[in-house]
Parts: structure tokens; sequence; C-alpha cells
């Protein structure tokens, strides 16, 4: 039966996840063993001391550095993937991502400018995740035409925004001093290097919630993705369904943005592997693509701070390996799937 | 010049649950359309329509393009809000509804599209339970009795696992009204459920909406050819211009000389056996 299928096809999905959970802890510069990394985890989950072969420099790499670390890489995917489902089935049109709205170029804006002016902008975190919610409400108001908004309309707007927020990154750039100019760059390539507990957890309260409403949502956003009116005459409110939907899912990518950067592609990329699973019906691809996105991101970013000495910025490994799939997928799959 | 017609070409037996309806002494209106008024910016589209829709009716809605069908649909539909006069469905406006219970009442047969997303024949019939959904997302045993009902009326049942999207266009239309089907309200409108389609498939449309009505159910079709409208439906709406210009029983209301207003051209029909024709 589908039903039982596409369930167990989703428990092994998780099951993968789990999989490169520990690895991911593992994995890195300093040489910790997966038995030492199951006795760190084990003792602080219960709140005990730590077993006595693990050192103290052990015990901080993995419970303070990469702890939280993979726990932000993982959430980030799921909102980054479920922003993308949310988003595609909203405007009807399976190439959009979260970042349609403007909310990657508000938080750009907002992180420049609390780097070149730090004085006045405190903090790049929370400077980045204001502008990238105003950013989005811009394009909303925008968007907003007698009291309707119409899909197009809020794409276009978006773009218009994501312009004008894109050109004040630049003139930051222009005025910024070279260290500046470099932490600029930096934090648009997007990476998870000084993720903190209080990251964490602040990520893990915005996404459970959202990702809870938004796998609710999924059979309104099946609807949804009919358009507005065949939405209507199936019983949903369209206007006030995607408000709902786009507020909740740009609510948990904005916080994720403005934690770690800029990270492209993932939210365009997941919800296309999981419909390739599981099919269109959004009940199903909700989970899934957040699944895959946590799976993916963890990935990418172990891959990040173990391929070489040095770091690389997370977004430069999510596109390398993102773009060639999006184009296997448009030329190879697209017809088979999208007719 | 032309015939009473209230009677299918398929035989009596299948207009005869409306026709009987009809003979109670015409059933209380389903949906009544009082004085509809509704403009686009200055542009006045709809200059006070009423209609009624009642139960085991196919009722044609005949008019030239830009005469304000889409727009009565849309109204009723609860799409658009009308200027003045009631839509109601019994004695409740529409309005005072909601998008949920106004679904479990009317359903609605857009005109072709093609989804974005490649959803199966069943998923898109499924869709249609949305008016009856509790707080779960599941469905019920009783809503997957009604989707394969559904798709068993239109005849679709073998295909259900396939993707929408590669069906053929009437494949597309019949789907759409199971989905109507399966949303199990008293009224149905269909938006050129025909256009596009092949001889056959056009006929075949035709007969399921025709059995569909003869059950029991509500049902209006927007329609360009007054062809099937005399051969399929039991009553008639002629809109011109944003004014109903006749309304009626097709047979006695279809004439040469309506149909010449409504087109402003010449036009002529004639009777051969037991089907009227209407030709250039």
């Amino acid at each position: 039966m589908i039903f039982k299928r596409k369930l167990g096809s989703l428990l092994i999905l998780f099951a993968l996840l789990v999989g490169a959970f520990f690895p991911a802890l593992i994995a890195g510069a300093y040489d910790v063993t997966a038995g030492q990394v199951a006795g760190i985890v084990w003792a602080k989950v219960r709140d005990k001391q730590v077993p006595a072969n693990v050192t103290r420099a052990q015990e901080v790499i993995v419970w303070r550095i990469r702890m939280p670390r993979v726990i932000l890489a993982i959430t980030t995917g799921v909102a980054l993937s479920v922003a993308g489902v949310a988003y595609q089935g909203c405007f009807r049109n399976p190439l959009v991502e979260p970042y349609i709205l403007g909310v990657s170029s508000g938080a750009a804006c907002g992180a420049s400018l609390a780097i070149v002016f730090p004085r006045v902008f405190p903090g790049n975190q929370p400077t980045a995740f204001v502008f990238a919610l105003m950013a989005v409400f811009i394009s909303y108001s925008l968007a907003r035409n007698r009291g309707l908004i119409s899909p197009v309309a809020l794409v276009l707007s978006g773009i218009i925004v994501g312009a004008l927020f894109s050109a004040v990154v630049s003139i930051m750039k222009y005025l910024a001093a070279d260290t500046q100019l470099r932490e600029i760059t930096f934090w648009m390539m997007g990476g998870l290097y000084y993720t903190t507990w209080a990251d964490a957890r602040l990520s893990i309260l915005a996404v459970i919630p959202v990702f809870a409403v938004l796998w609710y949502m999924g059979w309104h956003l099946n609807l949804l993705s009919l358009g507005d009116e065949e939405a209507r005459s199936l019983g949903v409110n369209p206007t006030l369904c995607r408000l709902i939907i786009i507020v909740a899912s740009t609510l948990a990518a904005s916080v994720c943005v403005s934690i770690c950067g800029i990270i492209a592609w993932v939210g365009l990329m997941t919800p296309h592997a999981a419909r390739m699973i599981f099919g269109p019906d959004n009940r199903w691809v909700v989970p899934a693509a957040a699944i895959l996105g946590a799976a993916y991101l963890l990935a990418c970013d172990t891959i990040a701070r173990t391929l070489t000495m040095a770091e690389i910025p997370l977004g430069i490994i999510t596109s390398i390996l993102g773009a060639p799939y999006l184009l296997w997928l448009l030329r190879d799959k697209g017809r088979e799937i999208y007719g | 010049m032309v015939r009473q017609m209230a009677n299918g070409p398929f035989g009596e037996s299948q207009s005869a649950p409306a026709l009987a309806e009809m003979a109670k002494g015409g059933a209380e209106a389903l949906l009544s359309v009082e004085d509809v008024r509704f403009s686009y910016g200055a542009k006045e589209v709809l200059k006070g329509v009423s209609l009624s829709v009642t139960a085991g009716t196919l009722r044609g809605l005949l008019g030239p393009n830009g005469s304000g069908k889409t727009t009565l649909f849309k109204c009723c539909l609860g799409f658009l809000k009308p200027k003045s006069g009631a839509i109601k469905i019994g004695q409740k406006p529409i309005g005072e509804l909601g998008p949920k219970r106004l679904a479990a009442k009317v359903a609605y047969v857009p005109q072709e599209h093609h989804p974005s997303f490649p959803y199966s024949v069943r998923e898109m019939v499924e869709m249609g339970r949305a008016p009856h959904r509790g707080a779960l997302p599941m469905l019920t045993k009783r809503d997957h009795e009604a989707v394969e009902m559904a798709l068993g009326r239109v005849g679709l049942a073998d295909r259900a696992n396939e993707n929408y999207g590669h069906l053929s266009g009437g494949q597309r239309r019949l789907v759409l009204v199971a989905r109507a089907l399966a949303q199990e309200a008293e009224i149905m409108f269909l938006d050129e459920p025909t256009s596009s389609l092949d001889f056959s498939n056009q006929l075949i449309v035709w007969e399921t909406v025709r059995s569909i009505a003869s059950q029991g159910l509500g049902v209006v079709i927007c329609c360009h050819d007054p062809n099937h409208i005399l051969w399929f439906c039991d009553e008639v709406a002629a809109l011109k211009n944003g004014r109903i210009l006749a309304d009626g029983p097709v047979g006695s209301t279809i004439d040469r000389e309506l149909l010449q207003t409504l087109y402003g051209r010449e036009i002529h029909a004639e009777t051969i056996g037991p089907r009227t024709f209407i030709y250039p």
C-alpha cells in the first residue's frame, strides 16, 4: 500500500539523518573516538560527569563546539527546506525558494550595516534578522493591491526589494575597510563557524514550531498550489492560508540566515528531491524535505570543516553540489515529472 | 421551429428523474441569484441578474464572449462580491457561509488547467474532500469511499494512480468532475468543460454531467455550443451584456430569434428526428 511504502521511506530517511549525526560529531581536526563521543553525549544528556577516558579539551570540542554546530546545521537545513516547500506551493512555482521575498538580501544588508557601523547597529545577528523581516514585510506591502495579493506581484516586489537591499550592501562594501570587507564577504558566503549553544537553542525554538505549523498546513498547501480560485472553491481562504504559511516559513528562514549567513540552493534542492521520492503531496513533502535538508546541510558542513586544513564556507559547498544537481533535475527528470 | 427537447439524446431514461423533479412543481431552489450587479471599476459587467438553480436540473448558461458568464460564476462561487443584490443558498446569503461551508454546498469544475505539480488522479480527487475534513491531516474511510465512488462515476477508477498531467484533455476534465463529485456538494458549476476537447470527449463529458444532474444535483454549465445545450440541458439562461435575455426550459427558450439576438448574425435551426440542430 502506498501509505505504508511512503511511511517506510520516511523512516529510512530519518534513520539516515540519525546515522549522519554521530559521524559529524566524530569527524574533525581534533581526534575523538566514537566511544568517547558516545560517552560525552550520554553523560551530558543525563547531566552527569563525563567518563574518565575523556580529556577536558575533547569534552569542550565535542559538546561546546561540534554539538551546537551539528544542531544548527540540522535546524537550518529543516528551516530552509520547509520554507522552500512552502514558497513553491504558495507561488505555484517549483523554482522559487525562501530568498525570493528578499530574506537573503535583507539579512545581507543588515549584516553589512552592522559590520561597517558596529556602533549604530548592535550585533550582526539581530540586525540581519530585523532587516530580513523588514525586507519581507516591504515586499508583502508593495504587492498588496486593494486588499488582494497576487503571487506574481509578490514575486516581483520581492525582486525589487532584493535589488534595493543589495544596492545598500554594495554601498557598504564600497565604504568598508579591508577587514570589514572580508567579514562581509565571509558572512555572505554563509557558514557555521562560530556557532554557540545560544544560537543552536534559538534556532530550535524558531524551527520546531514552524515545522509543526507547515506540516499541519501541508494539505492546505496542496490546495493552494492549484491556484487561488480552485483553493477557494475547495473551501480554504487562500489569502489567509498564504499569509500564515509565508509568515511562518519566513520567520524560521530569517532566524537561521541571521545566524549563519546566506546558504543557497538548499531550499530549492531538497523539496524537489523529496517530491521525486514521495510525489507532490505536501503532507509527505514537508517532513521529507525537512529530513533531507537537515542531512544535506549536516553532510555539507562536515565536508566544509574536514576537507582541508582551513575551513571552506558552507555556502560554497552547497552551491558546488547543488547547481549540478538542479541542472540534472531540470534536464533529465524535469520532463518526466513535470510533463 | 425548435421542438420541445427536454430529454437527452441518449434515451428518455436518463433525464426521467429530472423531469419528475420538475413535474413536482419546480422543486425548491438550491441557489438563488437575486438582482445581482457587479462591476470591474467603472465597467458594469452584471446589470441586475436573477437566476435560480434547482435540484436535479441541468441548466445551461449561454452567452457570447464578454457577456458576464464567468463573472456570474465567480460571484456564485464566492470569488467575487457583488456590488448589490443577493446570492443565497437556501435562505442564507453565501457571504455568511465562509469558504469551507460554501465549498460543502457548491462545487466548481474549472476550465482546463495544468497543475504546477505532478499530482496523481487520486490525489486530485482527494482534494475534493477538503470541505469535509476534520482537524487531522489523514483522510478517513468515509473520504476514501467518496473518492473511489467519484472515480467510478466518471469511469477513471483504473487510472487513479496515473499522473493527472499526463492524461488526455477529456480525461482531465473528468477528473475535475470527479473531484467536484467527491466534494458531495448539492450544486455544481462547470466552466466550459468541453472547450478544446474532441467530438467524442465532448459527448463523454456531457453524458457524465447529464447523469450527475439526473441523480439530483443542481448543475449549472457554461457552454458556447447551443447544440450541446439543446441536446443535454433541461433549462437554459441566456446572458448578454450583463443581462438575462431569456430563462426557461431549453425547448421553449432556445429559438432562432434568441440566438440571432445573442450572437448578432443569421442563424438557422432545424429539427431532424428527435434532435434539433443549430447551424449558420
